[in-house]
Formats: C-alpha cells, structure tokens, sequence
C-alpha cells in the first residue's frame, strides 16, 4: 500500500461523507424546481445536521444500550462502505479487504442495527417501519448481489475495483446485459433509499412511513447521524452505480493527473443523477406498500435478465 | 306535516331555511324517528337544552331532514335524571351526539348501547355537567385521566397501534385506535374530544353580533356556511328578510369558500399519495384564491363577512370583472390538472377502490354531504331545498357511486367547475346595491335555525334568544355523522392507506369538539 493510494483512499472517503448532504439538498432542489417551488435551497441538509447536532438527544426511558449505539454503528457502516466504492479512483487499499457481497452484507448490517434499534422503544410506528424495511430489503438485498454478479462475470471478478477497471478499461461496447442491470439497480436503489415510488422521504404521516418511522424515536446528535448515514448510503449508491454502468473518467491506480478530471466527472455525474432521481420522484406517486414486492420482483427479474442475457451472448462477445 | 303514513302536526318556522317545528312525548319521539327514516329522512342533528329556569325542566331536540323541510322535535324531559329514549338504533349516527349530550348535560339516552364518555376526558367529574345553567362557568377541576375502553379485537396475530392525539405533522388532535392483522386494518375505533374548549357554553348570554364572531369560528374551514347559517338563525328568530344584494354577496363567499377548500383537499390527497406535483399545484391555485378573498372580503377566508342582518362591506364593481377573469382561470387550470391526475397510472392506482363506501353503507350509516354525494347519497340543500339566491341560479348536483377516494377526489373537482360557474352566474344576476335595514328588536323569547350547505356538507345552527342575547346555540357540523363512517371505509385496506382515505373525507375536529 502506498502513501499516494492511502491518500486517495483518505479523500475519497472525506469528499464521500462531506458531499452527502449536498447530493440530498441537490435532489431536494431539483424536486422544488420541477414543483414550480423556490426550495429551501441546496445547503439546507448541511443545516439542518448542524441544528440537530447542537440539540439535546432525547431518548426513551426504556431505550438500552442498543438504541444509543445504533446510531453509531450505522454512520460507521455506511463510512466503511463509501471506502469500499471507486468514486475517483480504482486503486483503493481497503476495496481489497471486501467485494461486493461484503459491501451487500455491510449495507445490510446497517440496516438489521437500525430495524433492531427502531422496535427496541417498543412504539407502534418503530415496529411497523422495521417490519416494512425488513420486507422491502428481503427482496432489494437479492436484486442487488444480482445486478452486481453481471459485471462480475464481464471482469471475473468480484472485486469492484477489478470490475470498474475492467469496464472503464475496454473499449465502449453497447452490453445489452448491462442495460438490464441498470434499469434493476435504479430500481433496487429507490426502494433501499426510501425514494418514491416505495417510500416518500418528505412525509409527516406516520402511518404510511418506512425509513421515517424507524427513525421517529431519534432526536439530535442521534438523528443528525442517522440523517447523514442515510445521505451517504444514497451517495454509495449512486457512485456505485456510476462506477458500474457509467465508469468513464475515473482515474486508475497511479494515474495522478487524471484525479482533477475523475472529480469534475464525478460531480456532473452525480449532479444529472441527482436531476434524474428528482424527475422520477416528481412523475410518481409512491406504490400501494403491497405493491412493493411485485416492483422489486421486477428489479430482481431484469437483474436475472441481464446475466442470462450475458451467459446466452458470451460466446460471440 | 305527513311524513309517509305519519302525521303530526307542526308549526312553520319564519326565517329562509324551510322549517317545521312540532312538540312531541316520549313515544312520538321514537314514532317520529322510525316515520323519518321510513321516509328516506335523515337526522341532521340532536342538541339538548336546560330550561329549568324557564320553569320547563331539561330537553331534547332533533333535526331531521325530510324532502319538504327541516322537522325540529322536541321532547321536553320532566323526569329526574332526565332520560329520553335512545335514538341510535334508529340513526347510528346520533350516538356520539347522544354521548356528547350527556357529558355536557347529563341527558340520558335510554337503552343506548355505547354509554362511555365522548368528550369529557377526564378533565372534569362525571357528575359535573358543564353546559347546565346551574354550572358555573369559572370552576376548575383537576384533570383525572380516564382510561378509554376502546374495543379490542383478539385473535392470533392481531394487534393494535395508538395513533396520536400527538401526530408527526401539524394537523389537528384526534385518536385512532387500529387493530391489525400484519398491515390490514380489521378495526379503527376513534376518538376526538381533544379540542374542547365550552364554545356552546361560551353562547350564552352574548349580544348577537359577538354570537356571530364566535359562530364563524367554530370550524375555520367553513366560517363563511358558519356565518350564514348563524345570520339565517337570528334572522329567522327576528323574522328578518335581508336585502337581495347581501344574499348575493353570502353565496359568492360561500361558493369561494367551496373552491378554496376543494382545491386544498385536491392538493392533499394527491401529497398523501406521493405526488408532491400536484400539492404544489393546487396550493398555488389556492393560495391565489385566498389573496383574492382577502382583497374582496377583507379576509382571506372571508371570516366574520356574513353577520346577521346583511354582510359587512360590499364589493366594488371594478372588482366584478377580475373574479370573472379569475374564475375562467381556474377553471382552466383545474380542468388541466383534472386531466393530467386522471391519466397518472401510478395515482390512479392509489385511489381507486380505496376506502370505499357503498351507496347501502353510506344510507344505512347517514352519510352526508361532500363525502355522501360520492357515495350515491344525492342531497345537496343549494339544490333540494334552496334559499335565495340559490333558488335563482339552479345549482347542479354533483355526484359519484363509486365511494372510494377517486370518487370523491372526482366530486370534489366537479364542484369547484360548478362553483365556478355558479360565481359567474351569481355576478351575472346581482342585484343593485340597496339601503340595508337593521336588525329589529329582540322582545322576550325567540327561536330560528340556519341551514347552509357548506363545502364539507350540511351545516345547522339553532339558536334560542332571550331578550335580545343569545340564550342557548347549537352549531353542528356534517362531520358528526362522517366521523364514524370513516371507520367503516378503512375496513379490508392496509394501515398505510389511512392518512389518503381521511384526507379525502377531510373531517373537522373543532367542529365536532366544540
């Protein structure tokens, strides 16, 4: 490990977890404009964690040790995987240490802490969102290792540094394989962000709530982690999906020049992505919870799609 | 008055609304009760009054709503502790009027299945009846919570979730109390009573123009058909004709007062079901319109406009052309939107056959106004029984049978169209401007009713005066027979389908809480 991949390790998990709020304020911005509304403008998460960090936590008499904790066990994991994603470079030493169903495994970590801490208070709304999270992620979690095992079998690997190189590398091929994995991975990430169609991150009802509910007991230091934790795991998810789907412009190991270029690429990236999740949420109202299931089932579907797709065309490509 | 093969005799109220009174005994009181509901009748509302001072002892009086009028019984109780016979086999929706009734005046409904306390709380002791004369106003008591015994349903699985007062938004208190199988609801039990606050008791004994400031706040949403119904009450009590031109002026504020509403609810169930696109839409509609009324009115929901005996301001004729404009502009709009939210798949999805209420439920449990008419219940006081200046312009009834939140999401955009049209119309036929008369004098005892049909639905205010001052009034909202139906639509749908199926029924707390 080198002092100069080490460095950029360093910085990308930095840029990873200061940018977060601003891809949440960007979205919420962008969803204001298509709303014919001023918005509150793209630096209103960075004040809202510093309102909540400022305030007291309140927590329930009856919380253990498990509701205390969770909050930093979940920021820790979504830390830890931003450090496992190429987001300006490929050359990460710590990618090396996990692939990507550790990367599923450590996401879903997060997400048991948080169903676990979220019925620990015992109220009705925690229950009711960990046992919708729990169904929503029962069927994401499949959908996502079968998006990540099509480029896995274009790299032979399932590294994601091999894998982004291995696409960023070759020359540009139209993959009909990769195009379902796409459409499956845009789906499995609005469901795993508590987007709409499956959640509305702007609700005030508790009873049609999934992600909101699970966090309903938290209040300040605790809820500006979680609140962040939430803004990254959107921020991992979308620089995995520009890593896999859109990798042009990152910079390999020991390609220092091309760093200035990878963030400028990373941030229009991140930017139209942004635009694009907020045109999705403005068109669409959010799904009959039941219907969930039969969304996701089709996220898994087009996943399977593309690697069958990629298995019957393997001996021509 | 014959009311199918029942006759009764009764005498004609003065006053706008078509009303007929009649004094009936404690078996002509449930007689009465089954003839109204043989004769497709339905209760409007039950209010009781503490006459012990007039040497009368307590009573009881209904309103029913039949073809021809509004029949006001009374039963007047002699016995001690006053009872009367139980109206909620008959009406279901009378028994938490009945509950309410003996919280505040400790009127007892005899063989009435449900006896647990409506609005009471705990807040003051049971054998404290606020609303007697006797009691006085300035007592405090200390707040002993009362456990609530809701209904509990068992079996393996089921549980049940509490649901505010508190909620995680800025609307108003209520508690639902919802037994579940997984994300089916196999029960909601409400219960409301959280705002209170005396405004009955608060009445009695305020000169008429303060009756009418605190009339028009009873529920902030319909202030304008509170307004009305209290200036159609003293006006009915004093037997006072206004002048044709405020009559005009009331219905223009009503019909805005309708479009405003509607508009926001639009707005509503489209957020509830994730469609921040057309909250924002209709919000802007909205809030346009409510400027417009602040220039018009002086008050953005035209509070305190209408007062007894006329309206208070009138409209510049410059601004005629402007609400004409407006209103084709909105019409425009609203007819766009209407398009655009029927072709969205995704919303349609959320809101068709969900929450329904059948036509025979609906009748069955008097399901009234907005939420009726979506439901088949075809009723609509502008056009059954109209007042002027609604006898003129012919009003058109809009209708659904379909019960579930698209049908009402579809009447609601087909009133506002009509509303529109009705405030181009109520412009096309406004009367000259006229000297106004005031108020007579109040001499001795005097009863009137107001009648209005409000954006919500049916809206009732009985009013008794004593020598000039308010004695005793009763407002009553529609939303006393909604509330408990809403109970009924949410059965067989899933928890998070609860906040679009209120939002469409768009119920009032303070009204009903009073």
């Amino acid at each position: 490990m080198s002092p100069g991949d080490l460095f950029q390790q360093v910085l990308e998990v930095v840029i990873a977890v200061f940018i977060a709020p601003l891809l949440v304020g960007w979205v919420n911005q962008c969803r204001a404009w298509l709303q014919n509304r001023t918005g509150a403008g793209i630096w209103q998460p960075y004040q809202v964690l510093h309102k909540l960090f400022r305030k007291d936590a309140v927590v329930a008499h009856n919380a253990s040790g498990l509701f205390r904790v969770t909050p930093y066990i979940v920021f820790a994991s979504m830390v830890l995987a931003a450090s496992l994603v190429p987001m300006l470079a490929t050359a990460l030493p710590f990618a090396a240490a996990a692939d990507v169903i550790a990367l599923v495994g450590l996401l879903a970590l997060a997400r048991v802490f948080m169903a676990l801490a979220a019925m620990d208070v015992g109220t009705a709304f925690g229950s009711f969102g960990a046992r919708r999270e729990m169904l929503v992620a029962a069927l994401a979690e499949p959908a996502l290792l079968m998006v990540f095992f099509m480029p896995a079998l274009i790299a032979r690997s399932t590294s994601l540094g091999t894998i982004v190189e291995a696409l960023a590398h070759r020359p540009f091929v139209l993959h009909p394989s990769l195009a379902f994995a796409a459409v499956a991975f845009v789906m499995v990430l609005l469901a795993e962000n508590a987007r709409i169609p499956i959640d509305n991150p702007t609700t005030h009802l508790e009873l049609t709530m999934i992600h909101e509910a699970m966090i309903l007991e938290y209040s300040g230091r605790h809820l500006a982690l979680m609140e962040w934790a939430h803004a990254l795991k959107l921020v991992i998810y979308s620089t995995i999906g520009i890593a896999l789907f859109l990798p042009w412009g990152i910079a390999e190991a020991g390609d220092w020049p091309g760093l200035p270029l990878a963030v400028l690429a990373i941030t229009l990236k991140l930017l139209a992505g942004g635009a694009a999740l907020a045109v999705v949420e403005s068109v669409s109202a959010k799904l009959r919870i039941f219907r969930a299931p039969e969304f996701l089932a089709s996220a898994f579907l087009f996943a399977v799609l593309g690697v069958l797709t990629h298995l019957l065309l393997a001996g021509r490509a | 008055m014959q009311i199918g093969s029942f006759d009764i005799a009764t005498e004609t109220l003065p006053g706008a609304a078509k009303a007929e009174r009649c004094v009936v005994d404690f078996l002509g009181w449930l007689e009465l009760a089954q003839a109204v509901a043989a004769a497709d009748g339905h209760l409007v509302a039950i209010w009781g009054v503490d006459d012990r001072d007039r040497g009368r002892g307590f009573g009881v009086r209904v309103a029913y709503g039949l073809p021809e009028a509004l029949l006001i019984a009374e039963l007047p109780l002699a016995s001690e502790p006053p009872v009367y016979p139980d109206l909620a086999a008959t009406f279901p929706a009378a028994d938490r009027m009945q509950r309410a009734m003996f919280d505040l005046l400790g009127l007892q409904p005899l063989g009435a299945e449900d006896d647990r306390a409506w609005l009471r709380h705990g807040a003051w002791p049971r054998d404290v009846y606020p609303l007697r004369r006797t009691t006085p106003v300035d007592t405090d008591h200390v707040m002993v919570p009362e456990v609530y015994p809701f209904v509990s349903v068992t079996g393996e699985g089921v549980h049940e979730i509490p649901v505010g007062p508190v909620h995680a938004g800025t609307i108003e208190p209520g508690h639902f109390r919802f037994s579940i199988i997984g994300e089916r609801v196999l029960r909601l039990e409400e219960h409301l009573g959280y705002k209170h606050k005396g405004i009955e008791k608060r009445f009695e004994g305020l000169a008429i123009p303060d009756a009418a400031r605190l009339a028009a706040r009873v529920s902030g949403d319909s202030t304008v058909a509170y307004g009305w119904a209290f200036a159609m009450a003293v006006e009915a009590a004093l037997d006072h004709r206004v002048r044709e031109r405020a009559a005009w002026l009331r219905a223009l504020a009503l019909e805005r007062e309708r479009v405003a509403n509607h508009l926001g609810d639009l707005g509503f169930i489209g957020n509830d079901a994730g469609l921040g696109f057309a909250l924002a839409q209709f919000s802007r509609l909205r809030e346009n319109w409510l400027r417009s009324n602040a220039a018009l009115f002086g008050h953005r929901l035209a509070m305190d406009f209408v007062v007894p005996g006329g309206v208070a301001g009138d409209m510049e004729d410059q601004v005629e052309r402007d609400m004409r404009l407006q209103a084709r502009d909105v019409e425009v709009e609203v007819l766009h939107l209407r398009s655009l939210l029927d072709d969205h798949a995704g919303l349609q999805d959320r809101l068709r056959r969900c929450g329904v209420v059948t036509p025979e439920l609906a009748r069955r449990l008097g399901l009234t106004g907005l939420a009726g008419r979506a439901s088949g219940v075809a009723r609509d006081l502008r056009v059954q029984s109209p007042t002027a200046p609604y006898d003129r312009i012919g009003p058109r009834l809009c209708g659904a049978t379909d019960g579930d939140v698209a049908a009402r999401a579809a009447v609601r955009f087909d009133e506002i169209v009509e509303s529109l049209h009705l405030i181009q119309r109520l412009l096309d036929t406004l009367p000259p401007r006229e000297e106004s008369t005031p108020l007579p004098d109040a001499k001795g005892h005097r009863f009137g009713v107001g009648r209005v049909e409000g954006w919500r639905g049916e809206v009732l205010v009985a009013l008794e005066l004593d020598e000039g001052a308010v004695r005793r009034v009763h407002p009553h909202d529609p939303s006393w027979q909604n509330w408990p139906v809403l109970e009924h639509a949410i059965l067989g749908n899933i928890v998070p389908d609860f906040p679009l199926i209120n939002k469409s029924f768009n119920l009032s707390y303070a009204g009903v809480d009073l």
